[in-house]
């Protein structure tokens, strides 16, 4: 039941936990001018403010070896100055008219937002087209940009022992999908990235022809149109290359990692290929078009709150973990996978917690899910879908997402119809067909000492990948 | 997904004002809860938070009280097992949360407003904290759980640097502990500590209710009196005790394998109800408080590259709330990284702002009024925010005046009374070579 956009296991640690659901967005309106753009708008007038996003379609799944985080990185730099403004003017701008404002990239997708009190949506529009075709990039910026990317990269991964063996799960899982690359990219590749590579990188994908545009508040939509024609209609278009990703190869026996970092917990991972929405549907007549949507239930009826079965039998029940989640990346651009992370109860080992996590996965790909289960994920999806409407910027997420990932927002409409249809059978299909040993990976994070002597020893290199 | 900057998980000033604020309905029930109440009609939907006087500031020598007692809730209640009271949320599409802080402990619904589906919802959240049975195996369980989560902070130096800056500004004050407790004081914990605890503060008059949703008056007023009945009056907490200021300055070196230190320099700064309060808020959105935009991530980032996130803010509390200022950024910088954000507190103490600076962030502050009332979920933040700290109801209405009336001179006066740089805790968590651990006087 959730649309996860990058890992969830990095979401958690940040507050914006937006691991809710689609909505039925019925009310939206959707142009396209004439250089590209496409521009969503969708009305919501509980309160006079306005969110506006530029979505562009490219992300770290995007990006070859070598190149490893340079969709993220340009990112940070669309925040150092046009010819029009200079470096950190964007944002002095949007303050003063009381905005919020942020970026995000994914694998599949960079974005850029602002909240703002609806008569200041002119200022947005004008500041996001003026950035659109008009970076400047200057190399002094870019030098100490790259140095607050790298301390990104050692706060959220070199220091985290659970993001750092994620980033291994993914890399071992995926073999020649760019899924196996991180987001914020290699270290190696940060510290040899030029602000030339930055921008090429830009050239070839910032372009109105490239990028949605998605306006959630309380606005009108012929006017918004108005405005969007006005700011970004002059924007020329681009030719858009088109990326050359490579499939992933198909994986034939069950994959294990082990993880050395200085922690104090253990650590289970566990990744199973699974296909996504979009992969479905661009691969028509491979699979049924109902699994993604079997996946979503499967996922719900394991690990959809606390009287889930994984929280009810593994946590409460046998007690055999301390922790444990699992995420389906349903909005995956590729063929993606379902993972389950679990930390283990005291003097519980990894081999015990594995095998209890599989005897899960073995009955619900034996045994058809009771009615009861089957009527509480539908029933959590649909009061979702009015929970998720309370957020304008949730609701912004869901068009974004759905359009960036080559499918229509449209398809965000069939999302609780889809789920709602969903049969126990069907779910003990997409189990029997998808948590095989075969399309399995397992990571465990076996911890080293705390103590620093050892650590050094640890971490005298950055090629200490275990994989 | 990579958010350009993080934003820090708490809840800082909570700000907010103009045009349409909303019409707060306020009561007390015949038992002494307090209730405040917004309709919204918008979606078909209900939020309710019950804010009890009830966080780790009341552990009384047993940290960890608080927290325990609070999970414990939903373990167990009026005979139904914590299988049938997870059930008995989830089936019907209710979200129940809780949590506990310093000050309250909490526990959320959402639900759609059908009658069909909010009634068992409410009727089982009712069980929850009218009638735990307190089971012992959950408490065995839940014990255990929270040694694990005490394990994984120990490697997080984040939360050791928190941990460790709380635990010097607050010396003996209830609020030096952290609120999950200790590896000694959870070992030490019994079920009946916990049915002592809950029985004490887990009654009406020491209760805040917040509701906001698609309810009218009647509705809500019998939404309450269905919810509470069987919970006693009971007694209100008793005051806290002040926290005393800090006679010296420290800097506390923790030892840690990561390849960032963690820098935290803070002291204790103001109580929700200091008249100097706005003043505060203001001074620190300019100094480190307003995102993308400060004089810490100017200095810090902007400028110098030293680090993905640095930031300031006050924490208002019941009593004084810390300061706390902090960044992170690899070993070899990390001396440089705290050098200038003393200075630059220092500075800020002496001089304030400019008027520049002050127009700037009176625009961020006052233009962005609308934004942070824009849904239930934030509107039911302050609800509960206005009624746990007893904040007049026209809290909401009075912001963008109270902030355009501060001054300069108001902010300089107001950091200098509050804030002595002299007297500032440093936390210094990584690899800090060459440089003894633990804690040095200076």
């Amino acid at each position: 039941m959730k649309i996860l956009h990058g890992s969830a296991i990095l979401l958690k640690t940040l507050c914006l936990g937006l691991a809710l659901n689609t909505a039925v967005l019925a009310e939206t309106q959707e142009f396209t001018l004439d250089n590209g753009l496409k521009v969503l708008v969708k009305e919501d007038h509980r309160a006079p403010v306005v969110v506006s996003q530029v979505w562009y379609k490219v992300g770290a799944s995007y990006e070859v070896s070598g190149l490893t985080g340079i969709s993220h990185a340009l990112e940070h730099m669309m925040f150092k100055g046009t010819k029009k403004y200079a470096p950190g003017e964007f944002s002095r701008i949007i303050s003063e008219n009381g905005g919020n404002e942020n970026a995000f990239t994914s694998s599949d997708y960079t974005a850029y937002f602002q909240t703002l009190e609806k008569s200041r949506l002119p200022i947005s529009f004008e500041l996001e087209a003026d950035r659109m075709r008009h970076l400047t990039l200057p190399a002094d910026e870019f030098a100490k940009e790259i140095e607050v990317v790298m301390e990104e990269r050692r706060l959220r991964t070199e220091d985290s022992p659970e993001s750092f063996a994620f980033e291994t799960l993914m890399a071992t899982a995926f073999q020649t999908s760019p899924y196996r690359q991180p987001i914020i990219g290699w270290m190696a590749d940060l510290e040899a990235m030029t602000v030339d590579q930055l921008r090429d990188w830009y050239q070839r994908f910032y372009a109105p022809n490239n990028a949605t545009l998605v306006v959630i508040g309380d606005v009108e939509a012929k006017k918004v149109l108005k405005l969007a024609r006005k700011y970004f209609g002059p924007l020329p278009s681009s030719e858009i290359e088109p990326e050359k990703t490579l499939p992933e190869t198909e994986q034939r026996g069950i994959k294990r990692v082990v993880i050395k970092r200085p922690a104090e917990l253990p650590h289970l991972m566990m990744a199973y290929k699974t296909p996504s929405l979009n992969s479905t549907l661009n691969n028509a007549g491979s699979s049924p078009a109902w699994e993604p949507y079997a996946l979503e239930v499967l996922s719900g009826i394991l690990d959809g709150g606390n009287s889930a079965r994984l929280e009810t039998n593994l946590v409460r029940g046998k007690e055999l973990a301390a922790m444990i989640s699992l995420d389906y990346r349903f909005t995956a651009r590729l063929g993606t996978v379902l993972t389950i992370s679990a930390i283990p109860a005291a003097d519980v080992s990894l081999d015990q917690l594995e095998l209890a996590i599989r005897e899960e996965l073995e009955r619900i790909s034996t045994k058809k899910v009771s009615k009861a289960e089957l009527d509480r994920v539908k029933a959590q999806v649909i009061a979702d879908d009015i929970y998720q409407r309370d957020s304008l910027f949730y609701q912004g997420m869901v068009l974004g997402i759905f359009e960036s990932i080559g499918l229509s927002w449209k398809h965000a409409d069939d999302y609780v119809p889809a789920v709602k249809a969903v049969t126990a059978e069907q779910v003990l299909a997409v189990a029997k067909k998808y948590l095989v040993d075969d399309g399995l990976t397992v990571a465990e994070l076996e911890p080293l000492p705390m103590d620093p002597s050892a650590k050094r020893h640890a971490t005298a290199g950055e090629s200490d990948y275990v994989h | 997904m990579f958010i350009k900057r993080l934003s820090i998980c708490i809840l800082l000033f909570c700000s907010a004002a103009v045009q349409a604020s909303p019409d707060i309905q306020f009561w007390e029930t015949g038992s002494g809860a307090r209730v405040y109440f917004v309709e919204t009609h918008e979606l078909p939907m209900v939020d309710i938070e019950l804010a009890f006087d009830a966080g780790s500031s009341r552990d009384g020598g047993m940290p960890g009280l608080a927290m325990m007692t609070n999970t414990m809730l939903a373990e167990g209640a009026g005979g139904r097992t914590v299988d049938e009271i997870s059930r008995g949320f989830e089936d019907l599409g209710a979200v129940y949360a809780n949590s506990a802080g310093k000050d309250n402990a909490s526990l959320n619904l959402r639900s759609l407003v059908d009658p069909e589906l909010l009634k068992p919802a409410l009727e089982n959240l009712r069980l929850v904290f009218t009638r735990p049975d307190f089971p012992e195996d959950s408490f065995e369980r839940e014990r255990s759980r929270v040694l694990v989560a005490l394990k994984q902070k120990q490697q997080s130096p984040a939360s050791l640097a928190s941990d460790s800056l709380r635990s010097a500004i607050y010396g003996e004050h209830p609020y030096a502990s952290p609120d999950e407790g200790t590896e000694d004081s959870l070992q030490a914990m019994r079920l009946e500590d916990i049915k002592a605890f809950y029985k004490k503060y887990y009654v009406a008059r020491n209760l805040t209710i917040a509701i906001v949703g698609d309810l009218d008056r009647k509705q809500a007023g019998q939404l309450v009196d269905d919810l509470l009945t069987g919970l006693p009056a009971g007694n209100k907490a008793a005051s806290l005790p002040p926290v005393k200021p800090l006679k010296e300055a420290e800097t506390i070196k923790i030892s840690h394998p990561s390849q960032q230190t963690h820098i935290l320099i803070g002291q204790p700064g103001i109580r929700r109800d200091d008249p100097d309060l706005f003043p505060l808020y203001v001074g620190n959105h300019i100094l480190g408080g307003g995102g993308l935009v400060s004089r810490l991530f100017e200095e810090i980032r902007e400028k110098r590259g030293l680090s993905y996130s640095t930031y300031s803010y006050f924490f208002p509390m019941k009593q004084t709330g810390p300061f706390t200022a902090g960044t992170q950024t690899r070993a070899e910088q990390a001396d440089e990284a705290r050098r200038i954000m003393l200075e630059q507190i220092r500075l800020f103490i002496e001089k304030g702002p400019t008027a520049e600076e002050l127009a700037a962030a009176k625009k961020n502050l006052t233009g962005g009024f609308p934004l942070r009332i824009d849904s239930n979920s934030d509107i039911l933040r302050y609800l509960s925010m206005i009624g746990f700290y007893n904040l007049p109801l026209d809290y909401l209405d009075t912001f963008n005046s109270k902030v355009e009336a501060v001054t300069a001179e108001q902010i300089r006066v107001a950091f200098a009374r509050k804030l002595n740089p002299d007297h500032m805790v440093t936390v210094m968590v990584g690899q800090v070579a060459g440089l003894a651990e633990g804690s040095v006087t200076e």
